[in-house]
């Protein structure tokens, strides 16, 4: 306890004694996408759309609508099912308060499709401390879901709780790193009601555990080079109550070309181990078991590019941009057959992005 | 593990709040014109994100500590 409460006087003086500047509210802009998603068998297209206005000196506002048209003959599907096509919609709202000189905002967010609703409120504070060279942030977010068949309607929940913290450093005149931490859990039907397992080659419902509790870490750090052209670098440590471990790493390029061009350039590998209850074709009947492809050992590579094009712009007033987008993923699974072929798993993606973006 | 890991991050602004350790800020505000470019920011825009983080979330294992803003499942 007096521990504790050092603790909380030293924050308390680090948050109030040093920022020696108020907090910004984020800038007036709006966005509107376009995306898409084809790979595996799977198709994911549709617009999304995104408004933030401030209020005053004080409060800002935005709004997302975002929507996910999804055409479905993955490997589990058309292994196991018919494949299908249904609609994902969600809204986001959220505001942000400056109180003094910390920026506390409040979100909510909205998800429905035909068998799975997903509601969430957040709440996040960002403060700038030690001269404007480091910003501390923290968040909670509560999720409640409910979880559905298509035949059967809804039958179960999911509860989730995510808690954050953030710490963002200028290093130099042109580096800067930040650290990010995220613990999240569930409890609740985490399974996939269509999904079955394999046990000596029959299939079976799968069944996993109504529990799990994560924890992530991720560093990241940029720097310009200069010449108008940065490089940015980061990785993400995760594990899990069910045994699943992952890295994932990262590296991109970016330069300005010209006045009114700015290309990117990425490169991300992701790789994971299976969950203590996964098994391809298992040779005994367990508690759980599950065959859940997002369960199993796998790894992926991903190369992408990026180009925005300035449309017009008059300093101070407003800034209008386009931005393409291209990523392809290629996905090698360890422990999953394509029962199709006998063979290993192995699937390509390709993700398309087209941005209209504006501050105003 | 989480545990360690919070007071390491921890530390270093702490012991400056002790004013026992850390030097004055070295990079002043006029300093920082080239921080403010667009080329120096971890995330540009909220949608193409969003978008990118659902991408991996719902066909990885992993998830969290994206600095990404989720919602939504889609997981089924």
């Amino acid at each position: 306890m007096r521990l504790w409460r050092r603790f909380a006087g030293l924050l308390g003086s680090l948050l109030a004694g040093q920022a020696a500047h108020a907090a910004t509210l984020p800038e007036n802009r709006a966005e509107a996408l376009v995306h898409a998603y084809d790979g595996g068998g799977v198709t994911s297209t549709g617009p999304a759309f995104l408004v933030r206005k401030s209020m005053g000196e004080r409060v800002s506002v935005s709004g997302s609508y975002y929507v996910d048209m999804v055409s479905n003959a993955s490997i589990d599907v058309v292994t196991n099912a018919s494949p299908y096509r249904e609609t994902r919609h969600q809204i986001d709202l959220s505001a942000d308060w400056l109180v003094r000189d910390a920026l506390v905002s409040l979100a909510t967010s909205q998800s429905r499709e035909p068998d799975y609703h997903a509601s969430n409120v957040s709440v996040d504070v960002a403060q700038e401390v030690y001269g404007n060279m480091t910003t501390v942030s923290l968040g909670f977010t509560r999720g409640s879901d409910d979880v559905g068949r298509s035949d059967t309607g809804f039958f179960d929940r999911v509860r989730t709780w995510q808690y954050r913290l953030g710490v963002t450093q200028v290093l130099s005149p042109t580096w800067l790193a930040s650290v990010n931490l995220e613990a999240v859990s569930n409890e609740g039907y985490l399974a996939n009601p269509y999904r079955t397992a394999r046990v000596f080659g029959a299939a079976v419902p799968e069944r996993v555990p109504r529990t799990r509790s994560s924890r992530a870490i991720k560093l990241r750090a940029i720097g310009d080079l200069g010449s108008r052209n940065s490089v940015r670098g980061e990785y993400r440590l995760f594990w899990d109550n069910w045994d699943i471990r992952a890295h994932t790493a990262e590296v991109g390029y970016s330069r300005h070309v010209g006045t009114q061009w700015l290309a990117d350039g990425l490169l991300r590998y992701y790789t994971q181990g299976r969950a203590l209850f996964y098994s391809d074709n298992a040779a005994a009947e367990t508690t759980y078991i599950s065959r859940n492809r997002q369960l199993a050992s796998f790894n992926s590579v991903a190369v992408g590019g990026k180009l925005t094009y300035r449309m017009d712009n008059i300093p101070a007033r407003y800034d209008a941009k386009m931005t393409g987008s291209y990523e392809f993923k290629r996905t090698s699974f360890k422990d999953f057959t394509d029962i199709r072929t006998g063979e290993r798993y192995r699937h390509d993606a390709h993700v398309l992005q087209l941005l209209f973006s504006g501050t105003f | 593990m989480l545990r360690r890991l919070l007071l390491a991050a921890l530390a270093g602004p702490l012991l400056g709040a002790a004013g026992c350790a850390l030097p004055e800020p070295w990079v002043k505000p006029y300093e920082r014109e080239r921080l403010a470019d667009p080329i120096m920011q971890f995330s540009r825009h909220a949608l193409p994100e969003r978008h990118r983080e659902h991408v991996h979330v719902v066909r990885e294992g992993a998830r969290g500590a994206t600095g990404v803003q989720g919602g939504g499942c889609g997981c089924n």
